[in-house]
């Protein structure tokens, strides 16, 4: 039997057992235990150690606002850290470690910072690193020596580095009534909107439904209220219209009440079912939320208040009453508050002894005395706790008497023996998701509690949440909001009937007490009380700042504890009521949220694929493949043992040599068809093509608005109102809707339609001496001879039987043609260009030879079209029509865009017979130590097996004026300085001899 | 979000692109007047309230839309085709802008 395990009682299967280990010893718990109530259950009590000073930490609380037991889980190589112990559900195999501890958890040199306490006090970071203002060290420089040390001793769970193999998935969903909580409240709301036929979801963050119904001890119609709350889940389940979704953590509220919800599908499983998402990311469009989230309880504010055995008294009730664990022998509570009397029942009924209960309040009704004597505890009312005792585990605590109006403490400290000190400061209804819907909460004096605002967004609220905190209460707004959130009429019937300990709901105004020793008020960032008046002290006055400077509030609980004991003391300090020192507003994310499942299917094996018609058999014959935004292409052909390099070279040589083909049906492809289709292109290209004849094709650039490059391809005539535009393959997307803008919103009188057509057709080049020889082996039905084809003409044939259309147009600078058939024909095509091919030499070639081709000829691409560079800057100013206005003609003469010193194309040859690298700088000086003064920047490079040299494509001040000039290439972070020359980007064939055969 | 496609219906933001401020007047194409020019390109209005959108429908029907939205609430008061014509939407009473 485990130490704190209960001989009965808990909602856990004490028949399951659970093998795990934490720190990598071996643990048991049963099946229902998360980490946190099954170390308990083995005795543990240190769990972690804090941010700052390295202090020892034990469970505070048993729910999602846990902000000291943070722990990392392992799967392989995989770390999550930062969880909760108290949301790790735990199974077979688990492994999970402690965090912030070195070399482990019961000894941490850390610790020491404690004997500085002084040193790291509130705004430590930023008095101390600002650092000296001269000498080696100053400013930047010292933060930067001082951050490596910081990073490892301040700092929360390490990320790992191993890839996240889990896939993840993300769901629209639609409802008349989202419920967010699964309480009493949630689980009457769910119900009523059930029974009025709505469709319901109901989200709970924990992997049981029924909140406080599963450890309050009350009974509900006659029977413990856990039962009914399994009763009404019982019923719920059979309700078509209704989706029960457990493990689900509704972290945002955003506009048009859409929220955000987490599922956490598979972490409590050892082994994921076939298929099973680790983690499911909901998008849920409500017709109306009933937020039915509850209420945390408040810690208090006093010296030791942190120290391990010092816990909230409800969750120490949940450990009993839920997981049938105690969380001490001897336990004192110590409240401002009527709750903690039942909680004090609780723990007695479980087995402990209740030593004592510690009031605030001298005036103690007589039903919470009669409590107390049913838990055999010492009342003692108008006394605060003022120390606490021990080390990793609680050995006793101090009273001493209290004045509730003026906070002062008297008389001498009494010393009393207990393991366990439980706190209710009161409670704080879980607003974040009202707040993050929009107006600000407000203040409840007789609660001092900050109650949900006014819904700004269709949501009702329910339960604790309002500020109700009985059970009965709970049930009641329960049904009434499910009944309006599914638009039925309130109901007259009787209610559930609720047996529940006595108790007021309002706490007295009691948040810290003041005694020599660090009090806590963010357990999380290790705020302390005297560090918030410290901060108000150096002239922090408002709760922003004061938040930001102390760190208040902003660990990974985002306060969840903190957030009103922080702004009472801040109030205190500032000498105004909490209200009119505001609170902040809760932003999502409620609790962290994996990025895994924010990406979702856009990352992994869901994301989508773009593969040509001929990709297939691209892979089939050797190509190495290359992601290209969404598609595949060749990236080489490789052959044993070729270098990628090497194996570019013989493809490129190969193509000028004999003949090479690509697969280009990557290529964006638009059908401008209508009367005014030739108009429309006169005006989005900066040259003609109402002039151009049907059946021939021409090169065409755009321009932005702005008068930069935006885009260049050629566009074929196929008809008198028929155009087939291609696009380059980045763009394509892009190019379509800057057409179909002007067409819909500047110039919708033209009548034009667009079409997208890329993946109609397959796209085959073919290039090189012996193109049109290898064409005219295998196209039927029309001569491609140079009079019937001619250069950037276009003719209609068969290859294969299949109809293909013919361009002659070259990228390469080789004679060559570009052949186009219906995409599901692609292959065969393909083949059959191969197949005539052979006795030619035809080699397939893919990207990289692409590239080199294009680099030797000084043909732009994305990389010089940067969104930077103009026509000229380009050299393309040869087809900046003056005969009409065009897009972009307006600005592209203005000043900057014509000034002389402008970056523009050049070819740069590297004079070392090294490669050059695409972003190396051109600099003008041999200073390798210290390039300076860039003249320009590499934008593409290859060897060229046509000159026998590394060159390269360049964007450099100044441009044709340095033909014949030599330079140096400067790229330090690839340790390459070097000299260069620098020429026109037309390496190769200049005067086109070539593609004109 | 939700924006009222008069062709598809209420759909969520995710499959509209945003095309900019739907205040801008673009210069007749043969105009020479920088200033104008310089205003369409780069002037946007940026009101905290209701404002003239350009959304196109990029992830369904592709239709551009004069969307008129609050810039504060992010409520959709109108939405109609920017080419004009046809049915125009909102999602609470008000008409096309
Ligand atoms: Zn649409």
């Amino acid at each position: 039997m485990s130490p704190r395990r209960t001989e009965t009682g808990g909602r856990i299967d004490r028949l399951r057992t659970i093998r795990f280990t934490f720190d990598g010893a071996p643990y048991t718990g049963h099946a229902g235990d998360t980490l946190a109530s099954a170390l308990l259950a083995n005795g543990v009590t240190l769990f972690g150690r804090s941010f700052k000073y390295h202090r020892p930490r034990g469970l505070l609380a048993a729910g999602v606002e846990e902000p000291n037991a943070l722990v990392t889980v392992l799967r392989g190589e995989v770390r999550e850290p930062n969880i909760p112990a108290t949301m790790v559900e735990i199974y077979d195999g688990l492994v999970a470690v402690s965090q912030n501890r070195s070399p482990s958890l019961a000894w941490d040199i850390g610790a020491l910072n404690q004997l500085g306490g002084k040193l790291l006090s509130a705004g430590f970071y930023y008095k101390t690193f600002m650092g000296p203002v001269i000498g080696p060290l100053k400013g930047t420089r010292f933060w930067m020596f001082c951050e490596h040390f910081i990073r490892r001793a301040a700092g929360l769970g390490r990320a790992g580095t191993a890839p996240d193999t889990s896939r993840y998935e993300r769901m629209n969903a639609f409802c008349d009534v989202l419920v967010v909580g699964s309480g009493p409240a949630g689980l009457m709301a769910a119900k009523a909107a059930a029974d009025q036929g709505g469709r319901v979801i109901l989200a709970e963050l924990e992997a049981k439904f029924g909140g406080s119904a599963n450890w309050s001890g009350e009974t509900i119609d006659g029977a413990p209220a856990a039962d009914w709350a399994g009763r009404v889940v019982g019923q719920l389940e059979g309700n078509d219209n209704v989706r029960l979704l457990p493990r689900t953590t509704v972290w945002g509220y955003y506009d048009g009440n859409t929220l955000a919800a987490l599922e956490r599908v598979t972490d409590h499983k050892e082994v994921p079912a076939k298929g099973e998402p680790r983690q499911r990311y909901w998008a849920i469009r409500a017709k109306t939320v009933v937020l039915a989230t509850g209420s945390f309880e408040r810690p208090l504010v006093f010296p030791g208040n942190d120290r391990p055995g010092v816990m909230l008294a409800h969750a120490a009730e949940r450990y009993a009453n839920e997981y049938g664990v105690l969380p001490g022998e001897r336990i004192a509570l110590f409240t401002n508050n009527d709750s903690a009397y039942r909680s004090a029942v609780a723990l007695k009924k479980a087995g402990a002894a209740v030593v004592a209960v510690i009031d605030v309040r001298s005036d103690v009704s007589n039903e919470m005395s009669r409590l107390a004597s049913q838990a055999e505890a010492e009342l003692l009312a108008g006394h605060a706790v003022v120390a606490t005792e021990g080390g990793r585990t609680l050995a006793g605590l101090k009273v001493q008497r209290f004045e509730l109006t003026s906070g002062a403490l008297s008389g001498d400290e009494r010393s009393i023996h207990a393991d366990c000190l439980l706190m209710s400061g009161g409670r704080s209804p879980t607003i974040h998701l009202a707040s993050q819907a929009g107006a600000k909460a407000m203040w409840n004096p007789a609660r001092q509690a900050f109650l949900p605002p006014q819904p700004t967004q269709r949501w009702i609220g329910a339960g604790a949440f309002t500020g109700s905190f009985s059970t009965a209460e709970a049930i009641a707004e329960g049904r009434s909001a499910g009944l309006q959130a599914a638009g039925g009429s309130p109901s007259s019937a009787p209610l559930p009937v609720v047996e529940a300990a006595p108790g007021e709901p309002d706490p007295a105004p009691v948040f810290e007490i003041k005694a020599k020793g660090k009090s806590f008020v963010d357990f999380q960032h290790d705020v302390t009380a005297e560090d918030v008046r410290l901060a108000h002290r150096e002239g922090f006055v408002s709760v922003e700042h004061l938040k930001r400077y102390t760190t208040l509030g902003m660990a990974t609980d985002q306060g969840k504890n903190s957030n009103v004991p922080g702004l009472a003391i801040m109030a205190e300090a500032l000498g105004k009521p909490i209200p009119e020192v505001g609170t902040t507003r809760f932003r999502p994310p409620y609790t962290a949220v994996s990025i895994g499942s924010l990406a979702a299917e856009r990352f992994g094996d869901l994301k989508p694929e773009r593969l040509t018609p001929m990709h297939d058999w691209h892979v089939a014959n050797g190509a190495t493949m290359y992601a290209a935004g969404l598609w595949y292409r060749p990236m080489i052909y490789g052959l044993a043992g070729e270098t990628v390099e090497q194996a570019y070279v013989r493809e490129a040589a190969a193509t000028r040599e004999s003949a090479g083909i690509v697969d280009v049906s990557t290529l964006g492809k638009i059908a401008v068809q209508g009367p005014d289709a030739a108009e429309f292109l006169d005006r989005v290209y900066t040259n003609m093509f109402s002039t151009l004849a049907v059946g021939k094709a021409r090169y065409g650039l755009m321009l932005r608005e702005d008068g930069l490059a935006f885009d260049d391809g050629t566009t074929w005539r196929l008809g008198e109102q028929d155009f087939l535009m291609t696009t380059t393959t980045a763009n394509a997307g892009k190019v379509m809707q800057h057409l179909e803008y002007f067409l819909d919103v500047i110039w919708p009188e033209l009548k034009v339609t667009v079409t997208s057509v890329t993946d109609e057709w397959a796209g085959a080049a073919i290039g090189g001496p012996k193109a049109r020889a290898i064409l005219a082996a295998c196209v039927n039905a029309t001569a491609v001879d140079n009079a019937t084809l001619p250069f950037m003409g276009i003719v209609h044939g068969e290859i294969a039987g299949v109809p293909v259309m013919i361009c002659r147009l070259s990228f390469s600078g080789e004679m060559a043609f570009e052949v186009y058939s219906g995409a599901g024909y692609g292959t065969r095509v393909w083949e059959a260009l191969i197949e005539a091919g052979k006795p030619f030499g035809l080699v397939t070639y893919g990207l990289e030879a692409l590239g080199t081709m294009r680099i030797e000829k000084g043909h732009v691409t994305g990389a010089e079209i940067d969104g930077r560079t103009t026509a000229r800057d380009l050299h393309l100013d040869w087809m900046l029509s003056k005969k009409k206005p065009f897009i972009g003609s307006a600005m592209m003469d203005r000043e900057g865009l014509i000034a002389p010193d402008r970056l523009e194309l050049v070819g740069v040859i590297a004079l070392d017979n090294r490669a050059l690298n695409g972003g190396g700088h051109i600099v003008e000086e041999l200073d390798e130590e210290n390039p300076h003064d860039s003249i320009g920047h590499i934008t593409a490079c290859c060897y060229s097996p046509a000159l026998g040299k590394y060159i390269a494509l360049a964007l450099v001040k100044g441009g044709k004026a340095r033909h014949g000039t030599r330079a140096f290439v400067s790229d330090p972070l690839r340790n390459r300085f070097g000299p260069v020359e620098i020429v026109s980007n037309h390496f190769y064939d200049p005067d086109g001899s070539r593609l004109h055969g | 979000m939700l924006i009222n496609c008069p062709y598809c219906g209420p759909r969520d933001v995710i499959e509209f692109t945003y095309q900019g401020d739907g205040n801008r007047k673009r210069p007749q194409p043969a105009s020479q007047d920088l200033d104008a020019w310089n205003a369409y390109v780069y002037d946007r209005l940026n009101p905290a309230g209701d404002h003239n959108e350009i959304w196109q429908h990029s992830g369904g029907c592709r239709a551009h839309l004069r969307v008129v939205r609050n810039t504060v609430t992010h409520e959709i008061l109108s939405t109609a085709f920017a080419r004009g014509g046809h049915k125009s939407a909102g999602h609470k009473a008000g008409g096309n802008q």
